[in-house]
């Protein structure tokens, strides 16, 4: 079995558009979060948003390329590009490795209804143009970026709702470990338009607040009322011990362990047996205790009861062990398909910088919550 | 729409929207090494058209058309065609 290890990240996201800034923005406790007018009208509930503008690609990448990504490919592009210097991998290593790709998406909404829109204007499919299908699939981000990066090896999308980053993540661990692979580009993207979020709007899980956008996301605090949808990419470069140190590379972190496990009784109520089996699950893979883990980057959303399941599931995994907890949503929002990802990329960070980012806006506990060490300033960590 | 007329409008969609080189543009060079074009970029000369002249290309168009004097001319035919009709 081959041991795995991160020698690469890149991140575009609503605290910052690289490494440099999102690090300053863990650190300063910054939240990325908006009022978005055209959601209002448009309908929503809830007008919140994190937000980051689109790059602009022109320059870097052909008309072809540049045509054929939508939205969150734009960030997954701008993630990975960061995450492959980072890596110092370059074309003659990808020709000779052949990594694969295996990104987290599942949506690309924007897409496919402006296309489907303009098909039902123009009653002509061809009116549509070269570039729709290509936007259009769940797969587009992985598609279109082994194309650009001339990737031959595995080719996936990993569509698992707001576990698909983590998931891609594990499942490249899972392979590399195997030998499958020596080396993939993994991630998550998430589109933020208004187009993609309104079907989420609908079942009241974001949150109302307003009238003060940077203080809305509130994990695990008792005056929490819903989530704030977010997005934009995060990319790290997987690689075997063996593939990284042939060629000399700085290594970030080492995956020991992958944990999962699904609901299986309600599409959208949590449970707190699912989380506690993978945690569970993740540490019996990584052969630690408890009480050797320096701190748990929490999934908590902001919501009612998504916040107080999981902070169950914690403390009865971590029961006694008073480990370190913060949700970095309480600045990015809920960034979905990218979260697992991206909060891979926070907490390595972190592990870099020598540093716990603050879970924002957590004033109070309720009875649920009341049981974690959750950090409300950020700490330095030797 | 005088031919000259159509020449700059075409040039203008190709130069911006298929970013040809405006340099290497002329009546006798080839359309399709001009423009780099593939399969798919002939989908999107068609919406060009489609959004520049109003007309709709036919299966089959683009087929004899080599030079860019070619498609200026297949432009003009297509522009009075629809004037006739």
């Amino acid at each position: 079995m081959n041991r795995v290890v991160i020698t690469g990240m890149g991140i575009y996201s609503c605290i910052g558009k690289n490494l440099q800034e999102v690090t300053a923005s863990l650190k300063a406790g910054k939240s990325g979060i908006i009022f978005d007018p055209v959601r209002k009208e448009f309908g929503y509930r809830s007008a919140l948003t994190g937000w980051v503008e689109r790059p602009s690609l022109k320059g870097l990448l052909d008309r072809r390329s540049r045509i054929m990504l939508p939205e969150e490919g734009e960030y997954a592009y701008v993630a990975t590009v960061e995450a492959m210097k980072n890596a110092g991998i370059d074309e003659a290593f990808i020709a000779e490795t052949q990594p694969g790709i295996l990104y987290g998406n599942d949506s690309s909404a924007k897409a496919v209804i402006e296309s489907t829109d303009l098909i039902r204007e123009k009653k002509d499919t061809m009116l549509v143009g070269s570039a729709a299908v290509f936007q259009t699939l769940n797969s587009t981000v992985t598609m279109n970026l082994a194309t650009i990066f001339k990737l031959k090896g595995i080719n996936l999308t990993v569509s698992a709702a707001c576990a698909s980053g983590s998931h891609a993540i594990g499942l490249a661990y899972v392979l590399i470990k195997m030998g499958l692979q020596h080396c993939i580009i993994a991630g998550g993207a998430q589109e933020i338009n208004h187009l993609s979020m309104g079907t989420f709007d609908a079942l009241g899980a974001f949150s109302v607040n307003e009238s003060e956008p940077e203080k809305a996301s509130r994990p695990f605090d008792k005056d929490r009322d819903g989530l704030i949808p977010s997005g934009g990419a995060a990319t790290v470069i997987i690689e075997s011990l063996e593939s990284a140190q042939k060629r000399g590379a700085n290594i970030i972190g080492e995956i020991i362990g992958y944990g999962f496990s699904s609901n299986g009784e309600h599409i959208s109520n949590p449970t707190i047996a699912g989380p506690a089996k993978s945690l569970k699950m993740a540490l019996n893979d990584a052969g630690l205790q408890p009480e050797e883990i320096d701190y748990i980057n929490a999934h908590a959303t902001s919501t009612l009861a998504g916040d107080a399941s999981e902070a169950k599931a914690i403390d009865e995994v971590f029961k006694n062990c008073h480990t370190p907890v913060s949700s970095t949503k309480s600045m990015t929002g809920h960034e979905c398909w990218m979260a697992g990802a991206s909060e891979i990329v926070y907490s390595s960070l972190m592990m870099q910088n020598n540093f716990i980012a603050p879970n924002i806006n957590y004033q109070n506990p309720d009875e649920d919550t009341q049981h974690l060490n959750i950090i409300k300033s950020t700490t330095e960590k030797i | 729409m005088t031919m000259q007329e159509i020449i700059e409008k075409t040039n203008s969609f190709l130069i911006e929207e298929f970013e040809a080189d405006a340099s290497l543009i002329t009546p006798e060079a080839s359309l399709k090494e001009v423009l780099d074009l593939d399969s798919l970029d002939y989908i999107d000369l068609v919406v060009a058209l489609e959004s520049n002249f109003h007309f709709k290309v036919q299966p089959g168009d683009f087929l004899p058309l080599v030079t860019f004097q070619d498609f200026y001319n297949y432009i003009q035919a297509q522009i009075e065609k629809k004037a006739v009709a």
